[in-house]
């Protein structure tokens, strides 16, 4: 592993190994993510770096006949032991999917579902949260006249926006985002991008790419992955421009992928 | 054609046996060629066999809507409008036609049935689409399926031989000290509610559960990525997204009971009064299926005024639910 600097640790994960039924998707994944940096995870389709992702706030608990073990840290507690409360995690470790997918209400409480299921319920104190979320996700200029209106109404690049949005209004410590302009135009992607630059001054953020310019651009850390392993995890610069593994050499210079 | 030409060339240079292919095709008919393909005569044919098809149910309904209000409109006209919906009193050895106790039992039945039988149902296909495992799924699944496709004289009798003596021992214990209570022995206007409510059942459940599995996965998706429980899920995110179809099975159940007459008359004690729990009822479908085979003269034809209400009814209810759709369609 890469040495890394003494920034704080948000997320140690330890000899992570997952099977779905008896598909090894995750072998011995050792890394950790650090606080208030982007982290990305590269790799082709298929080599586990979305699952991994979803480790980390225990997303795949859904997906019937999948084993986990290894250890998983969030500031030093491991989130698979016993007893943990997986509600209380998820608000911790929020989540951007690939496909924008607000829910069919309106703008507002599509903003207020989270902060609502975890029992806030004045008015006025909603009516700041979906404010001060919509505007952390840069999109409150653009909704602040129609909090009313339907979200699906809005482009998909806004759908996607008003998700971080509404991942934010849960105040979590980490927000994960699984290839979250893959299904977006250049300007969306954009504009999200910058949002994200600016999400990491208050959230740990990891983000799952295909696209390797937007992992060199955006993100702090790089790991590679590679069917189901790690193969190389370190500061971006030194991953895109010295890296120390052959075969992310090859994925990088695109020889493969 | 000029591709056509092309490649007919290329196929000739290629071998000189389909060369002599092509020739003998093109010598009978040119079947290889745009202007032969689809013969014109039976798209024709098909277009009209089609169209009468469809035709046969337009005319039904057209059918069935001139004679109801032909056979109906004149015992309206005679006792008048609103003696005939608005008169209490039906005793048609008397020339008395009031049939206020009919219709306010089948609104009020199929109301309460509904009340009754769309929680239950609602709960069940939840439990079906959201929560139970397979093997469970797999054993009540079609069970429900099965419970659409049973006829209605069924689920009357089951009524009459289980709901009835239940009912009757209810009635004695609530009526225990009121010695004017007329009893019904159990044909009342409850036990017909509960078998009404129990025969909505698989619609109800049938089509809120496809809806339910219809809820695009991200949804859920997103609800746990949230941190928010399964039932929170459900009730916050999948019941409000599957909300239309959720309202089609309820118009649809309160069709199917407002439209039910073999499975309530065998429990509705079939007295024209006014619908309280425990009292013999009668309702719109049942009066005219009880009545019909003694009545003449007048008398058939107030029952055909009752059946012309009850499809004013069903129109309405038929209207309400194409509203639905369409508003479900333009949210899509």
């Amino acid at each position: 592993m890469a040495e890394l600097n003494n920034s704080d640790i948000k997320i140690v994960t330890k000899d992570v190994n997952l099977f779905y039924g008896d598909n090894h998707a995750l072998k011995d994944v050792t890394l950790d993510i650090l606080s208030n940096k982007i982290t990305a995870f590269i790799g082709p389709s298929g080599c586990g770096k979305s699952t991994y992702l979803k480790t980390l706030n225990r997303m795949n608990d859904i997906v019937p006949n999948v084993k986990i073990s290894g250890k998983v840290l969030l500031d030093g507690e491991d989130i698979y032991e016993n007893g943990v409360n997986v509600t209380y995690l998820r608000k911790k470790i929020g989540m951007v999917f690939q496909k924008p997918n607000p829910f069919p209400m309106s703008i507002y409480d599509n903003v207020a579902y989270g902060p609502r299921v975890h029992g806030i319920k004045s008015k006025a104190r909603l009516d700041e949260i979906v404010e001060n979320s919509l505007k952390g996700a840069a999109i409150w200029e653009e909704t602040k006249d129609r909090l009313k209106q339907n979200a699906l109404g809005l482009s998909g690049g806004q759908q996607q926006r008003l998700c971080i949005a509404r991942a934010i209004a849960v105040e979590p410590e980490v927000i994960l985002m699984d290839e979250p302009t893959s299904a977006l135009d250049p300007i969306s992607t954009l504009k999200i991008e910058e949002l994200m630059s600016q999400l990491k001054e208050k959230y740990t953020v990891a983000i799952v790419t295909h696209n390797m310019q937007q992992a060199a651009r955006i993100s702090d850390y790089t790991a590679f992955f590679l069917v189901g392993e790690m193969i190389e995890y370190g500061e971006t610069q030194q991953i895109f421009s010295r890296p120390k593994n052959k075969k992310t050499e090859e994925y990088i210079t695109g020889r493969f992928g | 054609m000029a591709i056509i030409k092309a490649s007919a060339e290329a196929i000739a240079a290629n071998s000189s046996s389909e060369t002599e292919k092509l020739a003998s095709v093109k010598k009978h008919k040119p079947k290889n060629t745009i202007i032969g393909v689809g013969n014109g005569l039976t798209e024709k044919i098909m277009h009209i066999v089609f169209l009468i098809c469809s035709s046969v149910a337009i005319i039904a309904l057209l059918l069935i809507t001139i004679y109801m209000i032909s056979s109906g409109a004149p015992i309206i006209s005679k006792v008048g409008l609103k003696d005939f919906i608005f008169g209490d009193k039906w005793a048609p050895t008397k020339e008395i036609f009031g049939i206020s106790p009919m219709i306010l039992t089948s609104v009020f039945g199929t109301i309460a049935a509904i009340l009754i039988g769309v929680p239950i149902g609602l709960m069940t296909s939840v439990f079906l689409a959201e929560i139970a495992p397979k093997s469970v799924v797999k054993v009540v699944q079609p069970a429900v399926e099965l419970l659409a496709g049973i006829p209605s004289v069924i689920y009357g009798l089951l009524g009459a031989m289980i709901i009835k003596p239940l009912s009757y021992k209810i009635e004695m214990l609530v009526f225990k000290d009121n010695p004017e209570h007329i009893y019904t022995g159990g044909a009342n206007m409850f036990s017909a509610v509960i078998v009404l409510a129990i025969m909505i059942l698989p619609t109800i459940i049938n089509i809120s559960r496809t809806a339910i599995i219809a809820v695009p996965e991200e949804y859920r998706e997103a609800s746990y990525g949230l941190g928010a429980t399964h039932i929170q899920t459900i009730f916050k995110v999948i019941l409000p997204a599957a909300k239309s179809g959720i309202a089609t099975a309820v118009v649809l159940g309160v069709g199917r009971a407002i439209g039910e007459a073999m499975a309530i008359i065998l429990v509705a004690g079939n007295m024209a009064n006014m619908p309280e729990a425990f009292n013999s009822v009668k309702f719109l479908t049942t009066g005219v299926v009880q009545e019909f085979a003694y009545s003449s003269g007048v008398h058939r034809e107030a029952l055909f005024g009752i059946g012309l209400v009850l499809f004013v009814f069903i129109m309405i209810i038929n209207i309400v639910l194409n509203l639905i759709l369409k508003g479900k369609a333009k949210a899509k």
